[in-house]
């Protein structure tokens, strides 16, 4: 569960990306954020994910609140979440595999588990086959279902999105898109950022529409 | 309990990838390293031998006690009394007494003396006492000397204390010298970790980002850097004991020689077991030492 009372992020500058937001995202509900550009839909998942911290007003994620909650404990909440950034955040020094590993090395489980909980990750989004392939390797829709199992590989309760299709042709979004009704309907909360509006026919979600940081 | 244990394997494991996956650049740290440590350890090594080897020389522990000329065997035996209350008192005290005739004998063994010393109308050697302190100091000896010298009917104390004086200062200065230059050397490969560490945080600086963000906490991201300079220094410290001994080793021979030339058995040693140790462990210390500095740093910078 996710809640949000008159929560708002002003960057250091002054630029308020997020102003007086109030919302609810129940346990096992797929949510959407849709916007302009620079509406403040990256700021808001940041904010969830305790990536960025709210200015003031207050968040709360599985009863803990975000805005106050102490420095050395956001790592543990960060955990909860599997992240998927907009601009993917692939490691390029590395395997598929090994990126996919990153999570559960932090968790700190064995290397047997990790590997084998990986490349159940990796056969999920239809990328065991490439396994030891590095991400630049990789097509852009591969890139994307990569991050997607880095996301998920670590079992998390709230998956967060942001523009996980931004580039991708239709196809490949939908088949994306796919994947994240699959893991709404094992009970997983979906967060997903998009200005792609025909979203919501497909999945009905709760929405959440942002103009120039504000809740419509 | 084994996550804990977990996360410790996987950091070394990935401080020794990061390790061999640039063995030019690797191998030129290590040289660094293990040079800045030969330098004090060979000092090191060189002066525990000079001390060694003044140690051994004879006389530095002696002194020679010659009684007046006039002086009757009385006076000597009041002399060997007195030797014997000190040693009562404070122990760890041998001596000798050399009658005057016993030395006669012996000069007129020394060639080119029994001529001479058969022309002599009369014995001029006085008696004397060879006292050897356990305790060599030279501050000891000479305040023994001074006491020894006060006493009735004698005539003369010699001690070879000006010497060891002067060389135990110069042990004295030695070791003050080795201290800089080792302290001077332990900052050198501080820096030399503080920089690997440094490039090695900005080359990671996107897994450092990702990591951040999905949970990792800062001992998580820090540690494989500890073990890195950890690692690197204790492996520094094995080449620089490798150097030592290899240096050791060609010295061996010609010092053995050299000694042999002068009527003495000298070989060179070294602490092996020890000072590999040490080695190995004080450049593991110096290497976390960079690390963490470098780390705390190098980390605020990448955000
Ligand atoms: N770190 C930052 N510091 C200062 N301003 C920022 C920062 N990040 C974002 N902003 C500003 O906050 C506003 C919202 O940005 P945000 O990235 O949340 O928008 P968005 O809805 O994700 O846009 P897009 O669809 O283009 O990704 C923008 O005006 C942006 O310039
Ligand atoms: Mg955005």
């Amino acid at each position: 569960m996710i809640v949000a009372s008159n929560l708002t992020k002003r960057y250091p500058g002054g630029l308020e990306a997020v102003r007086d937001v109030s919302f609810t995202i129940k346990s096992g509900q797929m949510a959407l954020i849709s916007g302009h550009s620079g509406a403040g839909k990256t700021t808001l998942v940041k904010l969830m994910a305790s990536i960025e911290r709210p200015t003031s007003g207050s968040l709360v994620v599985n009863g803990q609140n975000l805005a106050t909650l102490r420095t050395s404990a956001l790592p543990y909440v960060r955990r909860h979440f599997g992240l998927i950034f907009q601009d993917q955040k692939l490691l390029f020094d590395r395997s598929a595999l090994d990126n996919v590993l990153l999570p559960l090395n932090i968790a700190g489980l064995s290397r047997r588990d990790a590997i084998r909980r990986a490349q159940a990750a990796l056969d999920k989004v239809g990328l065991l086959p490439r396994e030891k392939a590095n991400p630049i390797a990789l097509s852009g829709g591969e890139q994307q279902r990569l991050a997607i199992a880095r996301a998920v590989v670590n079992r998390p309760t709230v998956l967060l999105a942001d523009e996980p299709t931004a580039n991708l042709d239709a196809e490949s979004a939908s088949a994306i898109l796919d994947l994240f009704i699959d893991f709404h309907r094992v009970g997983v909360t979906v967060v997903l950022a998009t200005h792609d509006q025909s979203w919501i026919e497909r999945c009905h979600p709760n929405v959440l529409r942002l103009d120039h940081g504000r809740l419509l | 309990m084994s996550a804990w244990l977990t996360q410790h394997r996987a950091a070394l494991a990935a401080a020794f990838r990061r390790l061999s996956s640039a063995p030019l650049s690797t191998l030129l740290s290590l040289l660094a390293i293990g040079i800045a440590l030969t330098l004090p350890a060979a000092g090191y090594v060189l002066l525990d031998n000079l001390r060694e080897l003044g140690n051994r020389a004879s006389g530095v522990k002696q002194i020679s006690v010659f009684m007046d000329i006039g002086a009757s065997r009385k006076d000597s035996n009041d002399i060997e009394n007195r030797l014997r209350e000190i040693n009562k008192l404070s122990g760890n005290l041998n001596w000798r007494f050399v009658p005057r005739e016993e030395a006669l004998q012996r000069l007129q063994k020394t060639e080119g003396m029994a001529e001479i010393v058969a022309s002599l109308p009369r014995n001029p050697l006085p008696d004397a006492f060879i006292v050897e302190p356990q305790d060599s100091e030279p501050a000891a000896l000479e305040a023994l000397g001074q006491t020894l010298s006060a006493w009735p009917k004698v005539a003369h104390v010699q001690l070879d204390s000006a010497w060891a004086k002067r060389f135990s200062a110069f042990l004295r200065l030695g070791r003050l010298a080795l201290t800089l230059l080792a302290g001077l050397f332990a900052a050198g490969l501080v820096a030399v970790t503080f920089n690997t560490i440094r490039l090695q945080v900005m080359a990671q600086a996107a897994e450092i980002e990702v990591a951040r963000m999905i949970g990792a906490t800062d001992a998580f991201i820090r540690r494989p850097f500890y073990y890195y300079g950890a690692l690197q220094g204790a492996l520094g410290g094995l080449l620089a004991a490798a150097l030592v001994l290899g240096g050791l080793r060609l010295l061996a021979a010609p010092v053995s020689e050299l000694a042999t030339l002068y009527g003495a058995a000298f070989t060179l040693h070294a602490p092996l077991g020890q000072g590999i140790a040490a080695l190995t462990l004080g450049g593991a210390l110096l290497g976390w030492l960079g690390a963490q500095l470098s780390v705390s740093l190098s980390l605020r910078q990448v955000g």
